[in-house]
């Protein structure tokens, strides 16, 4: 070992440490960078469309009035797909946790894991050429015996192509995502509890109801707010089993339906022109901000109630 | 004490004192299901309902004779507690019959589909034939690399930071969090970043692969970094001091020891990350376009994709709408396998190249 091999070994030490680390730290600041950089180029793009008029905001004279009904049936298809989402999803959930043996709940995260998988677009397949026609006879029926409720007013649809259909995709789609994080919950709480509980003469569903679910009650709300980005994001599935108009209305099964942003910017960004796609990425901005809004706020509360079970 | 004592029933009711409660037997449940199904089957037959319907009728009839029963014998909060299990299996299976019929549509309708041609022509010039997905397949490949080649060096790098460099300061802590809401970014809102990206860089209105490679990776980049950070962190103390013991520099102990260790974990994470978004359509119907040729070409022209041309060709077929939308299922299924093999290849790397440990 030569003097001059051990003094470019130390030269090498010197510039590689202090090298390395701020390329690591130049790593991290990109990502913050391009986080930022959405929020900004979209306000840049999108800014144009806000002075922009009826011809270009689709006969709306204003953007918020442009951009209102889409809000809103983002918010409604979301909801519904989160009502139904969320008692399915404890319910796998608990069957993985609580009540399957070991190996078949082993099996049931395998195909979970499985149904988190399959891209969207496919799930629009289904949803579209499967699902919509295999929903109308119930449609029909209840457009013939529950009219009266509001919901199911109206002409309705004789292709399955609603609300109430992109909602239940968007139910399978939001699925894996809550039932991952609730089972985590789930499997989080003190095993000591639940054997005291059990002890005391508690059934499985009381050792459930005053043990299991207050101890996860903050991570299932998280996880609902998760599964809820992910909902009002969803573009592929609601664009192709969607047959939109444009309206705000609650009619669920009828032929005319609220359209939602992101299907409405996939459905019409490759016709639009000039001034259009400004107005479509000022719509996309909305979007982005209600969803960083949304799982800020759940990753806000996984992080303060189980520091570790965040994912 | 004496109030309590007072309030105690004057006869002690025999039954009441038994360590004995009734059960139902153990094949309680199974009776009734059968009963259930049967009945319903029964009916559905007279009525000529379908298969989703009497799976339905008989669930909810399951749902309530086993409690009731249960109720009868056992008492009220048996009954309940027999309910909800009913319940939780029924969530269960719920959950399980959108994935059985996706995959038993895509299987059935796509698998006539696959064949030579179907591999291996492009849709260029063809009309009123079925073509091949070739050019698709081409761009699915150059797109995810682009994304994979952007994503992973950045995250990967990330994790490091966070790891081994952050600790507990301020930026990690901010890294940390935003790449946490960054996973819930939607994928269109990515495609629209890019879109806009380009746009001010090139010229407004550019479509082209990089694009798509941009967009993806911002999909991408935050899930491998949270699966690296795991694993760097599941790398022990005891080999980093061992190597600065040694002599060694931090950074290289970092690439030569805390890396190859959790090398498996990584590759798992990335294949995973990659297998999320393979399937995207959204971002590539904007910013890459769709094309019927094929396109080797990353930094420029419109670039075809699968997920893309399995929208395209079902929502807009054109004048023999048989033709394209079978091809459309033809292409979910490549897809579906695809991913189905990408996540196998994860949990494999991950067993195989996982460290060796001394017990």
């Amino acid at each position: 070992m030569s003097i001059a091999a051990t003094q470019t070994g130390s030269f090498r030490r010197r510039l590689g440490d202090p090298v390395f680390a701020n390329l690591t730290r130049a790593a991290g600041l990109l990502i913050l960078a391009a986080l930022a950089g959405v929020a900004v180029f979209l306000t840049v793009q999108g800014v144009p469309a806000l002075g922009a008029g009826r011809d270009v905001l689709g006969g709306h004279a204003t953007f918020v009035g442009y951009v209102w009904p889409l809000v809103f049936g983002t918010l409604v298809a979301a909801m519904i797909a989160l009502v139904v989402a969320v008692p399915l999803a404890i319910g796998v959930a608990l069957s993985v946790s609580h009540f399957a043996p070991r190996r078949i709940a082993v099996l049931i995260g395998y195909l979970v894991d499985l149904l988190a998988a399959v891209p969207s677009v496919v799930y629009g397949l289904w949803g579209i050429g499967f699902l919509g026609p295999r929903l109308v006879p119930a449609y029909e029926w209840l457009g013939a015996h529950a009219s009266w409720l509001p919901l199911f007013a109206g002409p309705v649809s004789t292709t399955g192509r609603t609300i109430l259909t992109a909602a239940l995709v968007l139910v399978v789609m939001v699925l894996p995502i809550i039932t991952a994080i609730a089972r985590e919950v789930f499997a989080q709480t003190p095993r000591l509890t639940e054997e005291a509980a059990l002890a005391l003469g508690a059934t499985r569903w009381e050792m459930i109801r005053m043990v299991v679910l207050p101890h996860g009650r903050s991570g299932l709300v998280s996880a609902a707010m998760l599964g809820l980005g992910r909902a009002l994001g969803e573009t592929m599935a609601v664009a192709m089993v969607l047959s939109a108009s444009g309206v705000v209305t609650f009619h669920l099964v009828s032929s005319t339906n609220p359209s939602t942003i992101a299907a409405n910017i996939a459905l019409t960004f490759a016709d639009a022109t000039g001034l259009q796609v400004n107005a479509l990425i000022a719509t996309g901005l909305v979007l982005f901000v209600i969803t960083f809004v949304v799982n800020f706020a759940a990753r806000t509360l996984v992080a303060r109630s189980a520091p570790g079970a965040a994912r | 004490m004496t109030p309590v004592l007072s309030e105690r029933p004057p006869a002690v009711d025999a039954a009441a004192l038994s360590l004995h409660t009734a059960r139902l037997p153990r094949w309680a449940p199974v009776l009734v299901a059968g009963l259930a199904i049967t009945a319903a089957a029964l009916v559905a037959v007279l009525l000529g309902w379908g298969p989703m319907a009497t799976g339905l009728v008989s669930v909810l009839l399951t749902l309530v004779l086993l409690p009731g029963w249960s109720r009868a014998v056992e008492g009220s909060r048996a009954a309940t507690d027999r309910l909800v299990t009913g319940l939780v299996w029924a969530a269960l299976g719920i959950a399980l019959v959108p994935l059985i019929s996706v995959l038993w549509k895509v299987v059935a309708l796509g698998a006539p589909q696959l064949d030579g041609r179907f591999l291996t022509w492009s849709m260029r010039n063809i009309v009123g034939e079925p073509g091949g997905v070739y050019h698709a397949l081409v761009g699915t490949l150059l797109i995810t690399l682009t994304a994979t080649v952007i994503s992973v060096p950045v995250g990967l790098l990330t994790s490091i930071y966070l790891v081994e460099y952050g600790g507990t300061s301020r930026l990690a802590a901010a890294v940390r969090f935003l790449v946490d809401v960054m996973t819930g970014i939607p994928s269109i809102v990515a495609g629209l970043f890019a879109y806009a990206l380009f746009s001010l860089l090139v010229a407004p209105g550019t479509q082209l692969a990089l694009g798509g490679g941009v967009a993806l990776s911002l999909l991408m980049a935050p899930i491998v970094v949270r699966s690296a950070e795991e694993m760097l962190k599941l790398v022990p103390d005891d080999l980093r001091e061992a190597a600065y013991a040694l002599g060694v520099p931090r950074w290289r102990t970092i690439l030569g020891v805390v890396l190859p260790t959790a090398l498996g974990g990584i590759i798992t994470g990335v294949t995973l990350a990659v297998a999320r978004v393979v399937g995207e359509t959204a971002p590539l119907l904007i910013i890459c376009g769709s094309t019927d040729s094929v396109n080797f070409n990353v930094f420029g022209g419109q670039m075809a994709s699968l997920p893309v041309f399995i929208y395209s060709s079902y929502t807009q077929p054109g004048t023999q709408p048989e033709i394209l939308q079978g091809m459309a299922w033809g292409a979910a299924l490549l897809l579906v396998l695809a991913v189905i093999a990408l996540n196998l290849l994860a949990r494999l790397a991950g067993r195989l190249l996982a460290p060796r440990r001394r017990h």
